[in-house]
């Protein structure tokens, strides 16, 4: 039986997380808003109106190409593809069909192989259409949402890369901060192009385009969809068509949209409404220099101090990603080395108490302040918090009563602080000794008898309603008897 | 212009222009809509003004509104059907700025439907009257606002410019019309005809008006990015002989010989006056009229998208469905000039015609800005016809494109280049018809072209 080779390439949309839409001056955070509150008549297309170009928005378009190691291009402009669709006010959408913002780049997935990106640019995003039994409604409140539309080259072949690239573009796009990265919402939104050709061909099979999947596991299924259908087609002597498909999450199949005959001519002509996007050299620099960290600075920063794996769990949430490197750069003048365990044992925290399963919840909550973090592995360090009592005070962080105060408030009132004060521990360990219920055991231990130690301190530990920090209390008791 | 102050009220120079409205309306058919209530605002002025309060530089002064022009006053229909019933939220900036200084809307002026035409016959609402002989075009597309102003209605209308718009309709009416830089002044709240050459301009009987005009309404503005820095208010005018330029071309059989002639006796009457005549050479500007009926309609095509029945204007109560409600609406609610230049765009647009058609038209267009740059390091101004007949009969040319396209052929050049132009009332033919003639300058020379039109008048 032929081997087939699939080969993909994938178009994500982006929307940008700006504070106004790309071309007016309307909110362009819409979440939770009526219909049709988010929009201006720039928006709903009234004759005579003219896009304003939001320059924020070229900003994190020029961050995008950063995070995807790509030509920043100096030069872009607007073109206008027409298309009628009631999601579609004006008629056409304005993209960059001809001079796109961003040039050639490539995204490095975790296994090490690299996707090469063709290009990306900057676009305005259409309304969006409920159906109902008689009528359908318009709601423009994402029209003119900017989007960044990445292409990428057929660089990819099998259905677990696709899945992999998507979810790396997420995570290069959400740590840059250029998106809020809801996928529930359409934040990013993936068009899949697949075609097979047997193994050895020097020619690409006839592909297909499944559009609008919104999730790495539906890129995953879709592909593992089409690979199928597309394989059966061939094995059967019959021809795949190319055309547009649909994905049905609820039965996993895709099925025929538009065929290629059918596909409409969107007669592309450049903007004459907005001048060319001219970048000088010293803005990008600047933007390239407050780029936020991405996966690859994070995968080398804990590399050795984390497991690969717990690093790769942290990435998928980059508020928290964020809070380890501001809580690593505020101590990082001071001292590299505090800088680097403090954030060694938060990074610790986050994955085995905020990411275990009972816990996720409290990642929709507000993180703890970098001061309260700061304390928290001081008060460890200086042996006055378990391990235990640190996981239980970093906890309470999230109680919206406990949030706002510091860190060694909250432990006082959870009584957790261990007791450290030689003097007192040593008082606590005469009054233990002098109880004759402890008298055999002291014997035993000045006998040989090391495990007998743990009895003693267990007396101690109670009699300080465990207040006391144990490898001290040892300490004294092993002076005392020896 | 007379402005409103303690001797003359705002009240009586807006109703002295409304009551001419009326008059003239069923005959010559000026407006599409006469704004009675214009009066209350004329009061506001004349109430401020006893109150001894600032009033602004056209205190009182009536004019006329293109119909193209968003304001909040009356529907914004551009003369076409399919924007029927358009209130508009937003007032266009030229339209706030000329406000700010207390002008007074009376009413909105008949135009060619979107503006696409040179005649005035292609309004929804039927045509303008030619103001010296009712059997002829008020020329167009800005018609009305031509007429308005040749009948003494309103001493300053609004108009806009593509192609010639402006510049032809004042040349048939014998009034001055200036299409100013392109970028001079905002295009926010313009119905959008060719982006790329839209231009907002005026008529008045007086090229003083204009440079009034010209002063209030020039400036850079943020809603619309192809506005060029204020450079008006600031420019001086360069004094003294000038060198002329003229069109060895444009002096063909093509031309009328009665506007041959008065070009000639202008000429001569300027060199008489120590100016010099520079002949030009300029063999790229034969290509302009058909690179101009492809860019143009390919931004027209582009910009008539928007009117698809979903949102404000027209909708056809024949739609089933999606693809019927547009079919319908666009084809009842558009003048079948609209469509002719909405199929052309489309087709210059279409896959695998793009680059035989769009792009060449637009390299072309690229000789023709150099071909001026060329003839300006050799002369100040171009002196030329407008068009190359005087006001045609009503119906002549309806019905043929082509004939109609050709009037344009001195007017478009200058769109495409961005440049602005002049038209000057040069005299009249032997049965009593307007002739004008164009002048022309570098891109920014809006006020020495306006400055040196008095010297043109001087000279007849």
């Amino acid at each position: 039986m032929t081997k087939y080779i699939p080969t993909i390439g994938i178009e994500c949309h982006v929307q940008l997380c700006t504070k106004t839409k790309l071309f007016s001056e309307v909110d362009n955070d819409a979440r939770g808003k009526s219909p049709n509150s988010c929009v201006s008549p720039v928006d709903y297309a009234l004759p005579g109106m003219l896009p304003r170009l939001n320059h924020d928005a070229v900003k994190l378009t020029v961050k995008v190409g950063y995070a995807l190691n790509a030509v920043v291009n100096l030069y872009s402009r607007f073109d206008r593809k027409h298309y009628f669709y009631p999601d579609l006010p004006k008629g056409y959408q304005i993209t960059q069909m001809f001079y796109p913002i961003i040039g050639a780049g490539f995204v490095e997935l975790p296994d090490g192989t690299k996707i090469r990106i063709e290009h990306a640019h900057l676009e305005e995003d259409a309304g969006k259409l409920s159906h109902e039994s008689t009528y359908s409604l318009v709601d423009l409140n994402r029209a003119g949402t900017p989007l960044v539309e990445i292409v990428s080259q057929p660089d990819i072949h099998s259905a677990a890369h696709a899945r992999d690239y998507t979810k790396e573009l997420w995570r290069l796009m959400t740590h840059a901060g250029v998106t809020f990265g809801d996928l529930y919402n359409g934040n990013m939104r993936f068009d899949v192009n697949i075609s097979i050709a047997p193994e050895g061909s020097d020619q690409l099979g006839t592909r297909t385009e499944v559009k609008n999947l919104n999730s790495f596991r539906s890129v995953e299924r879709a592909v593992e969809y089409e690979i199928k259908r597309q394989t059966k087609l061939l094995e059967k002597g019959e021809k795949v068509v190319q055309e547009t498909r649909g994905w049905n999450d609820a039965t996993g199949e895709t099925t025929g949209q538009r065929s290629k005959e059918e596909a409409e001519d969107y007669r592309y002509m450049p903007e004459p409404d907005i001048p060319p996007i001219r970048l000088s050299l010293e803005e990008v620099q600047a933007l390239r220099d407050e780029m936020a960290w991405l996966p690859k600075d994070y995968r080398e920063w804990m590399r050795g101090c984390l497991p690969e794996d717990t690093t790769e769990v942290l990435l998928d949430y980059p508020q928290l990603c964020r809070c380890l490197t501001e809580l690593y750069h505020s101590n990082e003048k001071s001292n590299l080395e505090l800088a680097k365990s403090t954030a060694k044992k938060i990074a610790n925290l986050f994955s085995s108490v905020l990411l275990a399963e009972e816990n996720t919840s409290l990642l929709n909550d507000e993180l703890p302040s970098i001061a309260q973090l700061q304390d928290l592995v001081m008060m460890n360090d200086q042996k006055e918090l378990s391990s235990t009592a640190m996981k239980e005070v970093f906890l309470r962080f999230f109680d919206p009563e406990m949030h706002y105060k510091d860190t060694r408030t909250i432990a006082k009132e959870l009584g957790v602080v261990q007791e450290n004060d030689l003097g007192a521990l040593e008082s606590i360990v005469d009054a233990v000794l002098a109880k004759p219920e402890t008298k055999q055991a002291q014997t035993d231990f000045k006998a040989g008898q090391e495990k007998v130690i743990g009895f003693l301190v267990g007396q101690v530990m109670k009699e300080s309603h465990g207040k006391a920090n144990p490898s001290v209390v040892q300490d004294i008791l092993r002076q005392k008897l020896r | 212009m007379k402005t409103a102050s303690k001797e003359i009220s705002a009240v009586s120079l807006v109703q002295e222009a409304l009551d001419k409205a009326h008059q003239y309306q069923d005959e010559y058919f000026v407006f599409d809509w006469i704004d009675d209530a214009a009066i209350e605002k004329a009061r506001l002025i004349d109430e401020k003004i006893a109150r001894g309060e600032q009033v602004g530089r056209l205190a009182g002064v009536p004019y006329a509104l293109k119909d193209n022009f968003l304001s909040k006053d009356g529907e914004s229909r551009a003369s076409a059907l399919i924007l029927e019933g358009l209130k508009s939220p937003v007032t266009a900036t030229a339209v706030k700025k000329l406000e700010a200084e207390g002008a007074i809307m009376i009413g909105r002026t008949n135009m060619d439907a979107f503006a696409h035409g040179s005649s005035t016959e292609n309004s929804y609402y039927g045509p303008t009257k030619n103001s010296k002989d009712l059997q002829r075009v008020a020329g167009g597309s800005s018609g009305g606002s031509a007429v308005a102003v040749a009948l003494g209605i309103v001493p300053f209308a609004t108009g806009t410019d593509t192609g010639g718009s402006i510049r032809q309709p004042a040349s048939f009416n014998g009034v001055y019309g200036i299409k100013p830089t392109y970028g001079a002044i905002s295009r926010y709240g313009v119905v959008a005809m060719a982006s790329s050459t839209d231009c907002v301009g005026f008529f008045a009987g007086e090229s003083e008006d204009l440079d009034l005009l010209m002063d209030i309404c020039a400036g850079q503005d943020v809603n619309d990015l192809t506005t060029l820095p204020d450079f008006y208010s600031a420019s001086k005018v360069k004094e003294g002989k000038k060198r002329i330029g003229i069109i060895k071309d444009f002096d063909s059989d093509v031309v009328d010989a009665e506007i041959r002639a008065t070009l000639r006796t202008k000429i001569e009457l300027l060199q008489s006056k120590g100016h010099e005549i520079v002949e030009l050479e300029m063999p790229a500007l034969k290509y302009a009229l058909a690179v101009y009926y492809i860019i143009v309609p390919a931004e027209i095509t582009s910009n008539l998208s928007r009117h698809d029945g979903i949102r404000y204007g027209y909708r056809s109560d024949k739609s089933r469905n999606l693809n019927d409600l547009y079919e319908h609406t666009r084809d009842e609610g558009f003048m079948p000039e609209n469509k002719r230049r909405i199929m052309i765009g489309n087709f210059v647009l279409s896959s695998g015609f793009y680059d035989a058609y769009y792009l060449k038209a637009a390299k072309a267009r690229t000789l023709i800005i150099q071909e001026y740059e060329q003839a300006f390091s050799k002369c100040d101004y171009i002196l030329t016809p407008v068009s190359p007949n005087p006001a045609f009969k009503i119906g002549e040319k309806v019905n043929d494109p082509i004939a109609m396209y050709l009037e344009d052929v001195m007017s478009v050049p200058l769109n495409l280049a961005g440049l602005p132009g002049l038209t000057v009332p040069a005299g009249k033919t032997k049965t009593g018809i307007d002739l004008g003639l164009q002048l022309v300058g570098p891109r920014r020379s809006d006020k020495s072209l306006i400055n040196f039109a008095k010297e043109l008048k001087e000279v007849a």
